[in-house]
């Protein structure tokens, strides 16, 4: 900044106050002065990067990357993005072969993630910080410096007003200090005048605004890189410790720490979901979702209770768990050749669809000997008969009355080779695994169905239900929303604040009476502010509509709609 | 009364408000091209009270009197002022619409896209009004009522939906906040998007000389368009950074994540930007004018889009339809 020609942003200031309108989102000095500066010649290393510096500082520069990161975003809204929905970015893979590598090679799955968005932003940070931080700098010295003296000429303000009174000169002036103290200016005598300024701000705000925004995404970094988060299905009875192994999804951040994963457990007693029964369009739709769980922050704490609801978060170690979505997980019990118990539990079905809940998954016994079974069903939570054909279809989303289908398979479920698979799939269909003849039935809870062959038995027990809860740690969390809301108070400040300054003048005239001039400069539009200190000067004397400058008041118009 | 009594009665209002709003467009509409014999008067005042609105034109029009009183009465049948009447009644029966409608729903009325878009419609008769009271911005009415009436049309013709239970999602006490905090900063930027079009159309007849003495004349200067447009903006800019900012806190509840790029947290990041775009090229020197105003409208676009288009092209967490299954796939290991 040591170069910066002086003289420059001062005039580039000066025009800004001239042309006045504008000037609660004015631009700084520095940030205008960009046209001036001459194009290097030969400057050297130095000089260039100067030159670029200025240039990135530039509120053109601002401007361009603003819109670039605008226009980057718009991808991340069109295109699937792995951070939120990685399977349907393998669907756009399978769909479209060829053009998807290359976008992929571009980021364009990972918008968010990808090197040339994070320059873009942190192009425009750098950009603000330079600007800003400068500012902040001046800004901070404007406040401790006296108000500018009064200009020689003030009819050539944009507000001025000018009168005669028989008081002496410095009688006028002491009442202008004090009429001007009074109103919060910080005023300064000058030679036979009054030098008044006030509205800072204005200015204060729009730095904190910038500054605020800096903060905000130094808060998002920190709770990427140190917070983390996970996903858990728990199934009603089961319980869940906070640790890796228990994760169906985990995702840390870079500098997180695993071993810092509170201690804490939780455990699902009971998951009531409640659905609109009146009549009507919006019949069967969710109106209420409630978990009702037990947990303790630490193995040896106290047990405690919540009723965790969509909105309505549990805060536990540090951490914040969610409650995302629901489901149903039939209980089972499999019994082998031999008549002995291979698998019993419940199992997590996924819904095939939104409504009514109409939900599939599968049954693996490893166990079951001398050959392993398994098992593909289709639950329906509440089983009409279907419109069309003797097919059953579920007709509400609670489990009224529930049957499920059940297709049997035997042979190898493919567990032992150690290779991981979804529990939600059968693997090895038709190879290792062989479709059972006849194999098929539907059951009731209670209802047990017997496998041809004596191969074994499956008893659909009951039906329970499950629920997906996501829990998160974000240290950038608190310090994100005081950033957020500094941001607003910054924005509204610069926005409700102008800067002014009135500039009082007394002399005495030829006929022997004093004429006082009054001058005043606001950023922004004038405010009736200018008109009132000037009929207060005046004091007892007429005040006509003339002489009151661009000032904002007209009551006569506004009488008249 | 019932709940379906008040559903009724809602939708009975509404076709009230849509019939006033049309008369209203109209009348403002014959005020604008036909009020000639009261437009000198107009005109001084006009230019009288927008100074206020701008400022900084210097003190040109300190002569204007008061001549306004006298032409009125020679004026005849007064459109402006039949427009005005109607407008406010329409407000009226609007705002009973809304309040209806919640009633009959007991919640918040603004829960699915039918309601949501009645409420914006709402805001922005409100924006306009209040520019009305302030700036005797009564040029505006006209367009804000086309506007207002495409949008009530198109939220009765495509959007209708029947009073219904609010979505667990949506069941907290933040809908009050946020929603309305959009529906607000909506309303506003849609009376700025109208000024800044017609900025645009009058600026070069302006410039041209071009104006004449017939609709053209009949609007502000395109200065004090650009002012207008530039001041309303100023508010509804704080007001958008709190929606999104109260969004992210309700995310933060609902989602368990304050921000995680969904398509509409996206198109709002884009809106806000290119709002904060135009607020600085607007101080800028070489972007001022019609370029600032271009960008005006990019935002406007881009809070349009926000709005029908994230909603209906894209699958997210903001359409409201049922949510989707997420593919929790366990590495099984140890059953």
């Amino acid at each position: 900044m040591a170069k910066t020609p002086e003289n420059v942003e001062t005039a580039a200031r000066t025009a800004a106050e001239e042309t006045g309108d504008e000037a609660a989102t004015a631009a700084p000095a520095g940030r205008q002065a960009a046209a001036e500066t001459p194009r290097p010649k030969g400057i050297g290393l130095v000089g260039w990067l100067r030159w670029g510096w200025r240039q990135l500082t530039t509120m053109r520069t601002a401007l361009i990357l603003l819109f670039l990161v605008a226009l980057g975003s718009v991808p991340g809204s069109i295109l699937p993005q792995r951070g939120q929905a990685p399977e349907k970015v393998a669907e756009y893979f399978e769909k479209h072969k060829t053009l998807a590598p290359w976008l992929d090679k571009l980021s364009l799955f990972d918008v968010f993630a990808a090197p040339w968005f994070a320059a873009i932003y942190i192009l425009l940070f750098v950009s603000l910080a330079g600007c800003v931080l400068p500012r902040a700098v001046k800004h901070y010295r404007a406040m401790r410096a006296r108000p500018p003296a009064a200009p020689r000429n003030l009819g050539r303000l944009p507000q001025h007003a000018r009168h005669e009174t028989d008081a002496s000169p410095e009688e006028v002036l002491a009442e202008a200090r004090a009429l001007l103290r009074e109103r919060r200016f910080r005023v300064d005598a000058g030679d036979g005048s009054v030098a008044a300024e006030k509205g800072y701000l204005g200015e204060t705000g729009n730095l904190l605004f910038h500054l605020a925004l800096l903060a905000l995404l130094f808060a998002l970094g920190v709770g990427n890189l140190f917070g983390y988060r996970g996903d858990i299905l728990v199934t009603e009875g089961k319980t869940f410790a906070n640790s890796l192994s228990h994760y169906d999804q985990f995702k840390p951040g870079r500098w997180f720490d695993t071993d810092g994963l509170a201690p804490f457990s939780l455990a699902l007693d009971d998951f009531k979901a409640t659905y609109e029964t009146r009549e009507g369009p919006n019949k069967g739709q969710a109106t209420d979702y409630d978990a009702r769980m037990r947990f303790r922050e630490t193995p040896d704490g106290p047990e405690k209770t919540y009723h965790l609801k969509v909105n309505h978060p549990l805060s536990v170690g540090g951490a914040k768990v969610y409650l995302l979505n629901h489901g149903y997980a039939p209980v089972f019990t499999v019994r082998d050749a031999k008549g002995n118990i291979a698998f019993q539990d419940a199992v997590p079905f996924l819904p095939m669809e939104q409504v009514n809940y109409t939900s599939e998954g599968v049954i693996k016994a490893p166990d079951a000997e001398p050959e392993q079974l398994a098992f593909y069903a289709v639950l329906w939570p509440t089983a009409v008969p279907a419109k069309k054909g003797d097919q059953i279809e579920s007709g509400w989303p609670a489990p009224l009355r529930p049957v499920v289908s059940i297709a049997s398979f035997k042979g190898d479920v493919g567990l032992d080779s150690g290779t991981p698979q979804s529990v939600y799939k059968l693997e090895g269909l038709g190879k290792s695994l062989k479709m059972v003849k006849d194999g098929r039935q539907l059951l009731r809870p209670g209802q047990t169905f017997k496998l041809p062959e004596g191969a074994g038995s499956i008893t659909f027990d009951g039906v329970r239900e499950w629920t997906t809860l996501s829990v998160n740690h974000d240290p950038g969390r608190m310090p994100a929303l005081i950033a957020a809301i500094l941001a607003v108070v910054g924005v509204v400040a610069s926005f409700m604040v102008r800067r002014r300054r009135v500039w009082v003048r007394a002399a005495a005239g030829d006929d022997g009476r004093t004429v006082v001039e009054v001058g005043g400069l606001t950023l922004g539009h004038p405010t009736p502010e200018f008109d009132e200190i000037v009929a207060a000067l005046r004091g007892g004397e007429e005040r006509g509509p003339d002489g009151s400058g661009a000032g904002e008041t007209a009551p006569d118009t506004e009488s008249k709609e | 009364m019932s709940s379906t009594d008040l559903a009724n009665l809602s939708d009975k209002l509404m076709l009230t408000t849509v019939v006033l709003y049309i008369i209203a467009m109209v009348a403002y509409a014959a005020d604008l091209g036909f009020g000639g014999r009261r437009r000198t008067a107009d005109a001084v005042a006009e230019k009288k009270v927008l100074a206020t609105v701008g400022g900084g034109e210097g003190g040109g029009d300190e002569s204007a009197p008061a001549p306004a009183a006298a032409v009125e009465q020679a004026g005849g049948r007064d459109w402006g002022r039949f427009a005005v009447l109607l407008n406010v009644l329409g407000w009226a029966a609007h705002l009973g619409v809304l309040i209806t409608r919640g009633l009959a729903a007991s919640h918040w009325p603004w829960a699915n896209m039918y309601e949501f878009l009645t409420a914006i419609a709402f805001a922005a008769v409100t924006a306009y009004l209040v520019c009305l009271w302030r700036f005797q911005a009564r040029f505006l009415g006209a367009f804000v009522m086309v506007a207002v009436v495409m949008a009530l049309g198109g939220a009765n013709i495509w959007l209708y939906q029947e009073v219904g239970p609010v979505r667990p999602a949506l069941n907290s006490y933040w809908i009050a906040i946020h929603v309305s905090a959009a529906i607000i900063a909506t309303g506003a930027f849609t009376v700025a998007g109208v000024a800044t079009i017609l900025y645009l159309l009058k600026a070069p007849r302006e410039a041209r000389g071009a104006v004449g003495d017939g609709f053209w004349a009949h609007l502000p200067s395109a200065g004090n368009l650009d002012r207008l447009a530039l001041r309303v903006t100023m508010f509804a800019f704080p007001i958008w950074t709190a929606a999104i900012i109260m969004g992210a806190i309700w995310a933060d509840e609902a989602w368990g994540r304050y921000w995680g790029w969904d398509p509409k947290e996206i198109w709002s990041f884009i809106t806000w930007i290119a709002y904060a775009a135009y607020l600085h090229a607007r101080a800028t020197a070489g972007w001022r004018g019609r370029r600032a105003a271009v960008l005006s409208l990019v935002a406007f676009a881009c809070l349009l889009f926000n709005f029908f288009g994230v909603n209906y092209m894209f699958q997210g967490l903001h359409t409201y339809a049922a949510p989707a299954p997420t593919a929790v796939v366990e590495t099984v290991a140890n059953v």
